[in-house]
């Protein structure tokens, strides 16, 4: 499965993703400057991304301790997840998202 | 006034806070020093709630729980804790010992340096603008540590945790204080919250939808905050912005240290977990070594091998004779006594 990403300096990255991992893990892994202090513990909120519109109703939408977290991030819009708490799944092959600046 | 110690441990997570028993049990003393206002790490200031699955014997254990417990075990050892402060400098004595100094210009000799500081000390989480540094230094206060300068000003608090909510309150008796948050909930204790809707009910403090946009310089040692809430943007004039985003960990002074730094972190030996310079050694997160693990349970074990080295500076005409803790009277006198 893909993962098309935009990192912080708006350059465009393609990722294989894999069903076994979480979002996070997939851009911590790949160098994209996420820093991930928690470790994907919904603890920190150093692994906000801007999900594509058409993209976010396919994921599980956010529990109260993610949308408590993202209090801790900065410039949050809609389209704001944090993505340790994105599983992936085959249904989101092709998935678009956009890093937030931190 | 200088104190003196045999050891002192920088970091008061749960590796520093076990260090402190192993170097105990063969009689060696500590000071601990951390920059929160609380021993435990990570486990204290980023998940005292959450269960630990990994610690030996314990089926589950939370991170407040594990806390705890290492404290109540270090206690017969007599530690001497220097919390909210940061050990800036460390510097060789003609003696030959190490001397440590802090931010709050405490000043601590010892023998050996044990660095159990994890990711880094932890920071208040900074407004990820560009060019903000000098209205950071004059009107961006990320800490409160002076409540005087405040008085009579215009506030703009940002933040929806404890620390936002409690300086609402408590700054609303001495200045207009408006509380910005990008909802209308809160995740702090709940006497603070309804205190704080309180205090807007009487139009004490007023409470404004949005985020941080921009920032700008004005000429009247004032700052205009351009505020997003949705699509609109408004402007807000203050004397002073109070960002609490939480806490970030920052590597910080240790990078001055002259250590053999690897990423941050610091690349010790295997055997006795001791950094590029003698008589200072690193555990926990912040060392590295082929095979690394970043688990309680490795910091742990490295505590035990580090405390013996450290024998060594500390006694060095005492032979360490290996006792376990079940046959050690010396040991159990301290406990019975503690
Ligand atoms: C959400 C989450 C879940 C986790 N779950 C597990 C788990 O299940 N099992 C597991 O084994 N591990 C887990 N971990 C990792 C574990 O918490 C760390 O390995 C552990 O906290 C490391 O302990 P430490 O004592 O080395 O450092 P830390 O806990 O990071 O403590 C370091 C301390 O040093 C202080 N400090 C640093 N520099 C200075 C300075 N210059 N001056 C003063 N003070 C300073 C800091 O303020 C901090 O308090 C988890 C971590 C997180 C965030
Ligand atoms: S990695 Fe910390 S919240 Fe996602």
């Amino acid at each position: 499965m893909k993962i098309r990403v935009i990192d912080r300096d708006g350059n465009k990255h393609e990722l294989e993703g894999d069903p076994n991992s979480t979002l996070m893990e997939i851009l911590r892994d790949a160098d994209l400057d996420i820093e991930a202090a928690c470790g994907g513990c919904c603890a920190c909120a150093t692994c906000h991304v801007y999900i594509n519109d058409q993209w976010l109703e396919k994921i599980s939408p956010k529990d109260d301790d993610e949308e408590s977290m993202l209090d801790q991030a900065f410039d949050v819009r809609n389209t704001s997840r944090l993505s340790c708490q994105i599983s992936l799944s085959d249904e989101l092959d092709g998935i678009e998202l956009e890093i937030a600046k931190e | 006034m200088i104190e003196k110690t045999d050891v002192i441990i920088i970091g008061a997570g749960p590796v520093g806070l076990f260090a402190i028993f192993e170097l105990g049990l063969l009689n060696i003393s500590c000071h601990v020093i951390d920059n929160l206002d609380k021993p435990g790490g990570q486990c204290a200031e980023l998940y005292p709630e959450k269960p630990i699955y990994d610690i030996p014997s314990r089926v589950s254990i939370t991170g407040q729980q594990l806390t705890d417990d290492l404290l109540a075990q270090a206690k017969p050892f007599k530690p001497v804790y220097h919390l909210n402060q940061q050990v800036e400098k460390i510097a060789k004595m003609e003696t030959n010992e190490w001397l440590v100094e802090t931010s709050l210009n405490n000043k601590i000799r010892a023998k050996c340096i044990v660095i159990a500081a994890g990711a880094g000390s932890f920071v208040p989480r900074k407004i990820p603008l560009e060019n903000l540094d000098l209205i950071e230094e004059k009107n961006i206060l990320y800490a409160v540590r002076n409540k005087s300068i405040l008085e009579g000003k215009d506030l703009l608090i940002a933040g929806g945790g404890d620390s936002a909510l409690d300086w609402t309150n408590e700054l609303s008796k001495i200045a207009n204080v408006t509380l910005m948050h990008r909802r209308k909930e809160f995740r702090a204790a709940p006497d603070s919250v309804s205190k704080m809707l309180e205090l807007e009910k009487n139009k004490k403090v007023s409470f404004l939808l949005g985020q941080i946009h921009n920032i700008e310089n004005l000429k009247n040692n004032k700052i205009k905050v351009l505020v997003k809430n949705n699509d609109e943007i408004q402007s807000f004039e203050v004397d002073y912005l109070l960002p609490f985003f939480g806490l970030k960990m920052e590597l910080g002074p240790i990078a001055n240290w002259g250590l053999n730094l690897m990423e941050n972190l610091i690349k010790v030996d295997t055997e006795k977990f001791e950094t590029s310079v003698p008589s200072i050694f690193a555990i926990g997160d912040i060392n590295t070594y082929p095979g690394k693990l970043k688990l309680i349970l490795s910091g742990f074990h490295e505590a035990a091998l580090m405390a013996q080295e450290c024998f060594k500076y500390c006694f060095p005409d005492k032979k360490n004779v290996f006792r376990y803790t079940t046959s050690s009277k010396d040991l159990h006198k301290k406990l019975n006594s503690s």
